[in-house]
């Protein structure tokens, strides 16, 4: 026992110190030893997540279709066949015909392309307008957060899709309104985490550092404030996206958003209702589409919320 | 506590100040002349200055905004375009079903989500905890159209057990609510499980063990109490979803509730009644806002110190 107390090496830790030649200058310690920057930091951690793993993994796979799903689906997804009304799933039909008789499999791959940028874009112009009025209300304080705050609790003060529901009401039904709709109703989520970031940050030390060596408002809200929010958002920018895939989808079913002819997987399913009793596979391919392109956003952004923040730490 | 109360209430006069305004200014968003969209195409000149005098667009915009606010204190929402009863009257008879539908979903979402957070909490890391939080996921990324769809294919069609839409009994509730309540007791279950682990975490709990505790009291009646605090005031903002919800779902089992009573007035361009269920629900959620805020204060003594 008292050997192992003496010498590290018997206790199996590997010592790196050789026994002959002179240490090696602070220089070489620096770059040649295992200096994790950032990424590799967050990559280590993202890594152990083997689901959110899977999940990115699928999410490529969905862009990848979103790009060439017209050019790889097997048939026109606009080409009727009357001989082939609501088939079944078979080899030539993946995923069965619909009452029209056109390929439900070929239909879904492009509306990959539809539901990702509603996805996508709607998010992007949320948390765009979300951050900035986010970081103005954080940063500045006084009237403008109380003005900026009080609009947001109003606009919170409706249900998301409820919200989406009433904007339709007024710019009419369709996918570009649908897509204004829920941008809209997200605004409000990022400017308050993003201001709740901005409060905290303002406070650091660095941000008074900085200022104390005269750095301009506009320089510490972006270069100081904003890089440390910039987690968050991207955390609640993955599971938005999900969200507004889920939101975009219910109101196109309820007939609000995208229209019949265009693939859209919540159009899909709501012509379909009507032939659910003879054929369910109508129903049932557009919405496992939609299920498992939002579950794996949602399950990404678990993912990168459990490696990113910090506070969740186990 | 009554300052604290008193406060809150004080800060909702400005939110239900510009509530008002936006709804007030709905039809006024439209684009283009309102009264000749609500008229239809083949309306004549008279038709359409009818249906202004009825929307009340013919007067100075203060004034229509000062008769709108003094109808509501009279609790007179206007008049639905499209059955000529008055919108009150409409959103009342509706009002039930969606009561029920919601308080039903609440109801097991609130159990069933408990249950299987707790259990995760406490098999951290463990294949229950894996199984009940891959479930949670998929809870929150079901569209619930689909899910009911399905459910009504399963239960209703193939198997013929209960009934596929309306409200007749509390055999038409299991559905429709079943398919609601999902998402909201995935977003508990996952509460529940971060709120518990961090309780689990500390001191107290570990004294309560130390002195001998079994397990699961120290989980149940130690730490379960603190952890539910978050718990119960995420719960009622979720109400605020379920509102949102019951529109998808009410579509899907031809629910007689709010909710499709909107999607039709949203179809028929019904106006006063979209206006009249938007402050319903812009109102209901508020209230529950607030309730939720006094609820946490009365739970969690350290927030009535700031």
């Amino acid at each position: 026992m008292p050997d192992l107390l003496k010498s590290p090496a018997a206790a199996g830790l590997t010592v790196t110190e050789p026994p002959g030649p002179p240490l090696p200058a602070p220089d070489a310690i620096l770059t040649g030893g295992t200096v994790s920057s950032p990424w590799s930091e967050f990559w280590r951690k993202f890594r152990r997540q083997k689901l959110a793993m899977v999940a990115g993994a699928f999410i490529v796979l969905l862009f990848i279709i979103a790009i060439f799903g017209p050019v790889i689906a097997p048939y026109r997804m606009d080409q009727p066949d009357y001989n082939n009304m609501l088939a079944g799933p078979s080899l030539q039909h993946l995923c069965g015909t619909d009452e029209f008789g056109r390929d439900i499999f070929s239909r879904i791959l492009v509306g990959t392309r539809i539901s990702l940028w509603v996805g996508l874009s709607s998010v992007l112009v949320s948390a765009f307008f979300g951050t900035i009025l986010g970081l103005i209300s954080g940063f500045y304080g006084k009237w403008l957060d109380a003005f900026i705050m009080r609009f947001s609790d109003v606009l919170l003060a409706f249900p998301g899709i409820l919200l989406a529901i009433g904007i339709i009401a007024i710019l009419g039904p369709g996918l570009g309104n649908v897509i204004i709709a829920v941008a809209i109703f997200g605004i409000p989520i990022f400017a308050r985490i993003v201001r709740s970031s901005a409060l905290t940050l303002k406070n650091t030390v660095y941000v008074e550092a900085a200022r104390s060596v005269g750095a301009q408002n506009k320089r510490l809200i972006w270069k100081h404030i904003f890089p440390g929010a910039v987690s968050t958002v991207i955390v609640y920018f993955t599971m938005r996206i999900g969200t507004a895939i889920l939101t975009a989808s219910s109101l196109s079913f309820l007939g609000l958003g995208a229209q019949p002819p265009t693939p859209e997987w919540g159009a899909m399913l709501s012509s379909g209702r009507n032939y659910l009793d003879q054929a369910p596979h109508v129903a049932v391919f557009p919405g496992l589409a939609i299920f498992l392109t939002v579950l794996a956003f949602n399950l990404f952004g678990d993912g990168l919320r459990d490696a990113l923040d910090p506070k969740i730490k186990s | 506590m009554l300052k604290f109360i008193v406060r809150r209430l004080l800060g909702m006069i400005p939110i239900l100040f510009i509530v008002s305004i936006l709804i007030f200014s709905f039809v006024r968003f439209i684009p283009g002349d309102p009264a000749r969209l609500v008229a239809g195409p083949d309306a004549t000149y008279r038709d359409i200055q009818a249906v202004r005098a009825q929307l009340g667009l013919d007067k100075p915009v203060v004034t229509q905004y000062i008769d709108y606010v003094e109808g509501l204190l009279r609790g007179n929402l206007g008049t639905s375009l499209k059955t000529g009863r008055p919108v009150a009257e409409e959103i009342g008879s509706r009002f039930m079903a969606t009561f029920w539908l919601t308080v039903v979903s609440m109801g097991w979402a609130f159990v069933i989500g408990l249950l299987i957070g707790v259990a995760s909490a406490v098999k951290r890391n463990r294949w229950q905890d894996y199984a009940g939080m891959f479930t949670a996921v998929s809870g929150i990324s079901l569209p619930s159209f689909w899910l009911g769809l399905m459910l009504i294919q399963l239960f209703s069609v193939r198997l013929g057990w209960l009934p596929t839409a309306g409200f007749d009994s509390w055999k038409s509730l299991v559905l429709p609510s079943l398919t609601l309540g999902s998402g909201v007791a995935a977003v508990i279950a996952r509460f529940t499980r971060s709120s518990l682990m961090e309780v689990l975490r500390e001191d107290y709990t570990r004294t309560a063990r130390a002195k001998g505790l079994h397990y699961n009291i120290v989980v149940w009646k130690h730490a379960l109490r603190n952890a539910l605090i978050p718990v119960v005031t995420m719960t009622g903002l979720q109400f605020g979803f379920l509102l949102g919800g019951s529109v998808v779902v009410e579509t899907v089992f031809s629910w007689p509730g709010l909710g499709r009573l909107l999607i039709d007035s949203v179809a028929f361009r019904d106006y006063p009644v979209i206006q009249g269920e938007m402050l319903l629900f812009a109102l209901e959620f508020i209230l529950i806002n607030l309730v939720v805020d006094v609820l946490y204060a009365v739970l969690n003594p350290q927030i009535r110190l700031e």
